[in-house]
């Protein structure tokens, strides 16, 4: 009897201490973007995002866990954030080349979990592999591309034990790929409008197909004039738009946008003929990209308003102030949409 | 006269004929060659009134020749400011950025896209940047009591360089990674694509007010290439005379780094290519190499514009031209600056 208690005895301590050991440091582990094995926090409380677009999915999906931006953000943006996420400190920027983070700063920042959100390639994978070493610092890669944003939210937000926003925001996407998609099973690929993508004040950097700078143009049912090209930004000249002579042009660069009816190398390209050049917002994140994170999906309605008008059903300003208040948490007055919008 | 030089012979009476054929030949090809679709036949209709259809003349009137025109006066410009350098400090490794003219026009601009500044703005920091750093190397070395030497005066140009090149780094740190730092990379390559006609009347007069003493004061110029104690004994006060030098010089390598951004190896090479054609006698180097400068770089500007959709930076060709070229100059054994 007491040796059989005595048994007992140990066997329900055993347990006990079996369970109290996850429980003091509960992990798990997961397979990120690249193939690698980490074991991250079941519940992480302290995410540093590595760059621009990891900081947008990361305060759209749980941003009370958030440590830090990348880039403070700027009084225009700060209307469009909660009140709790606008004043955390700018830590800099891990992704890419010019790190702006010292990995000291990052520890003091305490981060429980790291994540990247973006290319996917062996020099990124390398750098996580690296930080992760020295930091001790569970660090995870997310697959940026447009494509799997719905796929993304529910990962994401399983990994930061917020599975049913996950599920609300992953939700949001499929739908709006939906609707265009519904939109645009009308419109064959040779009737849809060509699109220039302007940027800076002169109008000539663009990005082409398939760079993840453009990539929401083909998405929402516009030719990008710009057909082959590097994956990142590119200078051309305003005789080559010229000879494109685009039907629409997208532009993120205000002075531009204000500008061109009067450039004289800008007269008579059908786009600034017609009145078809449009500003996309930029506040609080970008509608084109800048950074290229799930701040694209209201792009991407904004956008296929812009190039079918007559097919585009909804109320954008409605749309907007949905988005907002379902992504972002902020839901934007009358005025604000009105500036947002350049209405 | 003999000519000892290794160079190629032309004819005293023959070489401004000859140059300016070959600079009206780069303009016209600079004119004809673009990513618009126009022939020839439609480029000399346009030109004389009679455009094919009104995008034409748009394309032509206020693209093409602005550019061609801006890339004539810069390339100009440059050539002059590397010839006369390299005649008053004696060195034929002398570029025309050698005192910082370019590292503080460049972080001028630089600053200009980080703040946000409108274009012109942008060029006008970019001028006032570059002429202001010549500015203060001058003053630093008259400070030092150096500016008789070259060398110091060089030396201080280095320095200054050196904190204007920090400059610029540090601008790239703090710029939008996803807006400004491209503009800032695009920028510090050095290109045409973004000229108007007004660009091009904004850089005019103060290529004109560097272009004017140069060929005014060219033979007294050439006197400085002989020594100071020697230019002295022919009635040449060289300390106020190279200051003027480098006075002109810095506006013209200013105006055109405001304007097209940094492109190298031309105010290096052109001064050299005239040398095999003249010999080194600053007075007649001078319009041979502002011909030179001015047709290479509208033909290299050409290229810029169609040898790919998106444009090539100028400062990736003219260093992809130019480093061999120079190897090769090198090569000839051009021993015309050791006279």
């Amino acid at each position: 009897m007491t040796h059989v208690r005595l048994t007992a005895w140990v066997a329900g301590g055993l347990s006990a201490v079996l369970m109290a050991l996850p429980a003091a440091a509960e992990t798990r582990t997961i397979t990120d973007a690249t193939g690698r094995q980490v074991e991250v926090p079941a519940d992480p409380e302290r995410v540093f995002a590595a760059g621009p677009p990891a900081a947008t999915l990361l305060y759209t999906l749980k941003p009370q866990a958030m440590v830090g931006w990348v880039r403070a953000p700027e009084d225009e943006d700060r209307p469009f954030l909660r009140p709790d996420s606008r004043d955390l400190p700018a830590l800099g920027r891990l992704t890419g080349k010019g790190d702006t983070l010292n990995l000291e700063v990052l520890l003091t920042a305490r981060p429980d979990l790291i994540v990247d959100y973006g290319t996917v390639n062996a020099t990124y994978r390398d750098l996580a592999e690296r930080v992760q070493a020295q930091t001790g610092t569970p660090y995870a890669l997310i697959d940026g591309s447009f494509p799997t944003i719905p796929a993304t939210l529910r990962d994401l937000g399983g990994l930061l034990a917020e599975p049913e926003r996950g599920e609300v925001l992953a939700a949001y996407a499929e739908a709006t790929f939906a609707e265009i998609d519904a939109i645009l099973a009308a419109v064959p690929e040779d009737q849809r409008p060509t699109v220039y993508l302007a940027r800076g004040p002169e109008g000539i950097e663009t990005a082409a197909r398939g760079s993840i700078n453009a990539e929401i143009i083909e998405r929402a049912g516009g030719r990008n004039v710009v057909e082959a090209g590097p994956d990142g930004l590119a200078i051309v000249s305003p005789e080559q738009v010229q000879a494109w002579a685009p039907e629409v042009i997208v532009t993120i660069d205000a002075d531009f946008a204000a500008n061109v009816g009067a450039m004289p190398e800008w007269q008579g390209i059908p786009a600034v003929r017609e009145g078809r050049v449009h500003l996309a917002p930029s506040a609080p994140f970008g509608f084109i990209d800048s950074p290229p994170s799930v701040n694209r999906l209201i792009g991407l309605k904004w956008l296929a308003q812009k190039l079918y008008p007559a097919q585009a059903k909804g109320d954008l300003r409605a749309e907007v102030a949905g988005f907002y208040t379902l992504f972002y948490g902020v839901t934007p007055d009358d005025a604000a949409l009105a500036g947002l919008l350049g209405e | 006269m003999t000519r000892r030089w290794p160079g190629f012979w032309v004819s005293e009476r023959a070489a401004p004929p000859l140059l300016l054929l070959g600079l009206t030949g780069a303009m016209a090809a600079g004119v004809m060659l673009g990513p618009y679709p126009l022939s020839p036949i439609e480029v000399a209709g346009t030109l004389a009134g009679r455009p094919p259809d009104p995008q034409a003349a748009i394309v032509l009137w206020n693209i093409r020749l602005p550019r061609v025109v801006a890339a004539a006066l810069i390339g100009a410009a440059l050539a002059a400011a590397g010839v006369a350098y390299q005649t008053i400090f004696r060195n034929p490794l002398v570029a025309p950025d050698i005192l910082g003219v370019s590292q503080g026009a460049g972080f001028g601009a630089v600053l200009g896209i980080l703040l946000g500044l409108p274009v012109l703005a942008i060029q006008m920091m970019g001028f006032v940047f570059g002429v202001a750093t010549i500015g203060l190397v001058m003053g630093i070395a008259l400070a030092l009591r150096g500016m008789g030497q070259v060398l110091v005066v060089v030396l201080c140009g280095m320095a200054v360089a050196a904190l204007a090149g920090a400059g610029i780094s540090l601008v790239k740190l703090l710029a939008d990674p996803d807006d400004q730092l491209p503009a800032i990379t695009f920028w510090l390559m050095g290109s045409l694509a973004g000229i108007k006609q007004a660009d091009v009347a904004a850089a005019l007069p103060a290529i004109l007010a560097g272009l004017v003493p140069l060929i005014a004061l060219r033979w007294r110029i050439g006197l400085l290439s002989l020594g100071d104690d020697e230019a002295r004994t022919l009635g040449v006060e060289a300390g106020r005379l190279r200051l003027l030098v480098i006075l002109a010089a810095t506006l013209l390598t200013a105006a055109a780094v405001s304007v097209a951004g940094v492109i190298g190896w031309i105010g290096l090479m052109v001064p050299h290519m005239a040398r095999l054609v003249t010999g080194p006698r600053f007075d007649r180097l001078l319009p041979v190499a502002l011909a030179m400068g001015a047709g290479l770089t509208v033909l290299v500007d050409a290229a810029a514009r169609s040898i790919a959709v998106q444009e090539v930076p100028l400062g990736i060709l003219t260093a992809v031209l130019g480093g061999p070229l120079f190897l090769w100059l090198l090569a000839r054994g051009v021993r015309s600056w050791a006279e």
